[in-house]
């Protein structure tokens, strides 16, 4: 389950340190953006050293490597791969080969470590023009390529717009992605919320961003990160529908009935299939606590 | 009829001042007071040795009194909470006489009932007549409440008001009486109040302290005790800062009443009491200007004593009544004791203050610390130091869990409580376990044998002593 994605500098330890007690589903130690060229290779060793020592019980780790245009993301790949984080962000992603070349690398480095072939996925950062427009591509274009993620800043830059809270000017984008990821059959996260303290605007973007399909949404900030956790959860209805549809469908087993319906509508495939995942959610949000009551 | 004299010398001499005697000061401008260094100053141009300095709080800026140790003038220190930069200098061992710690509220009993004699108190005053009536309200140094002053005043032999913002007799407003007082001095500037806010007086936005502050305020929801009627006292720290924020956010979404706020005040309790989150705040000492300001301008916000704050010798402490105390530390151990007096490598950088003293006082102690700290463990098997017994404590609240305190035979439905709202409990030990296999055991810090330090219980009795570090 990873409903929020929360960056987490490379160069900063206490962050690091305690990078899984913050609530995310996924956190994403960056040695991109967040570092300076010259604290590259510093936080290159910090991140390595923390995949290392650190358990972080419960959070999937994401690692965003530098753009296949810079020197750096080899060299961050042959420090990260061998502590199999769980995914590989690679940015600036515009087209189907800059999977394959990353893709390949990792594949070089795997071998190198004795690591099965395909360990560590992809989750490719699109964010310019033309990464949106091979959105499909994209996410199609590797058996590791598990989501793909938009990044609403540089996009905007590349479109040569303001970035508003609106959101209007990525709209397309959204759409664009959500559709091409769906129809790779891969997951599909939303650019983050930029302004830290505005919460009511963080419920807001996270609420249409589901309505459109994503599947969750990254962050910068630790204080968003409950916020898009409730609203990419299922609703108590939504759980409470994904049980009964599993129990009709279990006494229409029993029964030896091949069609059935439920207040009058029938129950399909996707409907099977989504309430399926509304349960393994449930599992996956609740099952660890203990319940008193 | 004045009390007006022309100097600090002058007024050192009139009061009679001898070899051996005790002197006092209190410690509302923090970090920016002036006085306690210009009268040592003057005291050690005069010639007088052997004294001992009874100061509520002893601050870095406060570095100087080591010269006056070194030179025979100064014999025996006395306080509350001692800065870094003293501290240091003790642990090296300094001092042939052990430091005295007291708490806020056992220092102003022990002068009531005679066990702390004060000879001369010295009275930094932001502004004063001449007769000696005196505020901290007014003036260019102004640092609002007085409230550790006041014993001072009422229990010393001689006492001398020194303002720097000399106002004709009578003073209105007044907070200390010119009953008490013996002499007033004039000088230029009796502090620095940008010193009174230290950079502990600010919300955090260290997402880990405030993940810590998320969990705090859900155990205060949790407890039960958060409803009409509340009292709340935070101390200074950017993660109980935070707690407050959220805890007034709660408040305000129930429309919750509570009675009081209390201790150090910020403008965070300020803003609570401006919302109406409380009836009154009960201030003894102010951390910041915003709180100066409105003990000036709000009836509602109101000086108390130290005793009337957390004294054992009065027939009640407002301490007594407290639902809520939100505390730090510097350690924790497995009994719940908790160290405020050292750092981790057996060094004096604080002391108790208001914090066992409240401990005692309050229905629910929690204490809120992040689970390492510069690479080193908040849970210990044992306290270097213990400034606050484990009874008292309930809760210890870090990033990584929540311990609560089941070990004296109480909390339990706390407890229950606490998992109920789903909150990560786990149990001390817990702790200490999982900062170990981040931060690795840390080896023993080396001590001697000499001791440097009496902690004293706010009841009076020894509860630890400090020794000096190898």
């Amino acid at each position: 389950m990873r409903r929020s994605m929360l960056f987490i500098p490379g160069n900063t330890p206490n962050l690091l340190m305690n990078g899984d007690v913050l609530g995310s589903d996924s956190i994403i130690l960056d040695l991109e953006d967040a570092v300076s060229p010259a604290e590259k290779d510093a936080a290159r060793i910090l991140v390595r050293n923390a995949l290392k020592h650190l358990h972080y019980k419960g959070c999937e780790i994401i690692v965003r490597i530098n753009p296949i245009e810079t020197d750096f993301w080899q060299k961050d790949l042959d420090e990260v791969i061998p502590l199999c984080p769980g995914m590989i962000m690679p940015t600036k992603v515009s087209c189907a080969n800059d999977v394959k070349v990353v893709s390949d690398y990792i594949a070089e480095v795997e071998a190198r470590h004795g690591i099965e072939k395909n360990t560590v996925k992809l989750i490719p950062l699109i964010e310019t023009a033309m990464g949106v427009e091979n959105a499909f591509n994209i996410a199609s274009a590797d058996e590791r390529v598990a989501a793909i993620f938009l990044g609403g800043e540089d996009l905007t830059a590349d479109l040569r717009c303001k970035r508003t809270k609106e959101g209007n000017e990525i709209f397309y984008a959204r759409c664009r992605m959500v559709n091409a990821a769906r129809a790779a059959g891969v997951d599909v996260y939303d650019t983050p919320f930029t302004d830290v303290d505005d919460i009511d605007g963080l419920y807001k973007d996270a609420q249409f961003a589901k309505s459109l399909g994503f599947t969750g949404k990254a962050s910068i900030s630790p204080r968003h990160v409950e916020g898009i956790n409730e609203v990419f959860s299922p609703t108590q209805a939504d759980i409470d529908y994904a049980h009964e549809v599993m129990e009709t469908i279990r006494i229409a087993k029993e029964q030896g009935k091949g069609v059935v319906s439920l207040r009058g509508k029938m129950i399909d495939a996707p409907i099977v299939t989504r309430a399926m995942q509304v349960i393994e959610m449930e599992k996956a949000i609740f099952g660890g606590v203990e319940d008193d009551e | 009829m004045s009390k007006l004299v022309n100097s600090i010398k002058e007024a050192v001499q009139k009061v009679g001042l001898k070899d051996g005697m005790t002197i006092s000061f209190h410690h509302h401008m923090r970090n920016g007071d002036f006085v306690l260094n210009m009268v040592l100053e003057a005291i050690a141009e005069l010639g007088y040795k052997d004294l001992t300095v009874n100061a509520s709080s002893v601050f870095d800026v406060h570095e100087p009194i080591i010269g006056h140790v070194k030179n025979g003038v100064v014999t025996g220190i006395e306080c509350n909470y001692m800065g870094g930069k003293v501290g240091k200098a003790i642990c090296e061992g300094l001092m042939e006489k052990p430091v005295i710690f007291r708490t806020h509220g056992g220092r102003p009993s022990d002068m009531e009932k005679g066990t702390s004699h004060i000879d001369v108190a010295f009275i930094a005053a932001p502004t004063a007549d001449d007769m000696g009536n005196c505020t901290g309200k007014y003036g260019k140094s102004a640092c609002g409440s007085m409230g550790y002053a006041f014993a001072d005043a009422m229990n010393a032999d001689k006492v001398v008001v020194i303002t720097d913002n000399l106002v004709p007799h009578p003073l209105v407003d007044f907070s200390i009486s010119e009953i008490y007082v013996d002499y007033v001095v004039e000088v230029d500037q009796i502090g620095n109040p940008a010193g009174i806010v230290s950079g502990t007086t600010k919300i955090t936005r260290d997402p880990v302290g405030l993940k810590m502050a998320d969990y705090a305020a859900k155990v205060i929801e949790a407890s039960g005790l958060l409803k009409d009627g509340f009292s709340f006292q935070t101390g200074a720290g950017g993660a109980t800062l935070a707690t407050a924020k959220y805890v007034q956010d709660i408040m305000l979404a129930k429309g919750i009443k509570g009675s009081y706020g209390m201790g150090g005040i910020t403008k965070y309790m300020v803003e609570m009491l401006n919302n109406g989150c409380f009836q009154a705040l009960l201030d003894v000492q102010c951390f910041d200007l915003d709180a100066v300001q409105s003990i000036r301008e709000n009836p509602k916000h109101m000086e108390v004593t130290a005793t009337h704050y957390a004294g054992v010798s009065g027939k009640s402490a407002a301490v007594d009544n407290l639902d809520v105390v939100l505390l730090g530390a510097t350690q924790v151990d497995l009994d719940f004791g908790v160290n405020v007096h050292t750092d981790s490598n057996g060094y004096i950088m604080g002391g108790s203050g208001g914090h066992s003293d409240t401990a005692a006082g309050a229905k629910l102690t929690m204490i809120i610390a992040p689970l390492i700290r510069a690479r080193l463990p908040l849970v210990v098997e044992k306290c270097l130091c213990t400034s606050t017994p484990g009874s008292t404590v309930d809760v210890v609240v870090t990033q990584r869990g929540i311990a609560v305190n089941t070990k004296y035979g109480k909390n339990q439905e706390l407890k229950e409580a606490l998992k109920k709202a789903k909150l990560p409990v786990v149990e001390i030990e817990d702790l200490k376990r999982m900062a170990e296999e981040i931060a690795g055991t840390p080896k023993p810090v080396q001590l001697t044998d000499k001791v440097v330090a009496h902690v004293m219980y706010r009841d009076g009795t020894l509860l630890d002593t400090i020794k000096a570090v190898k």
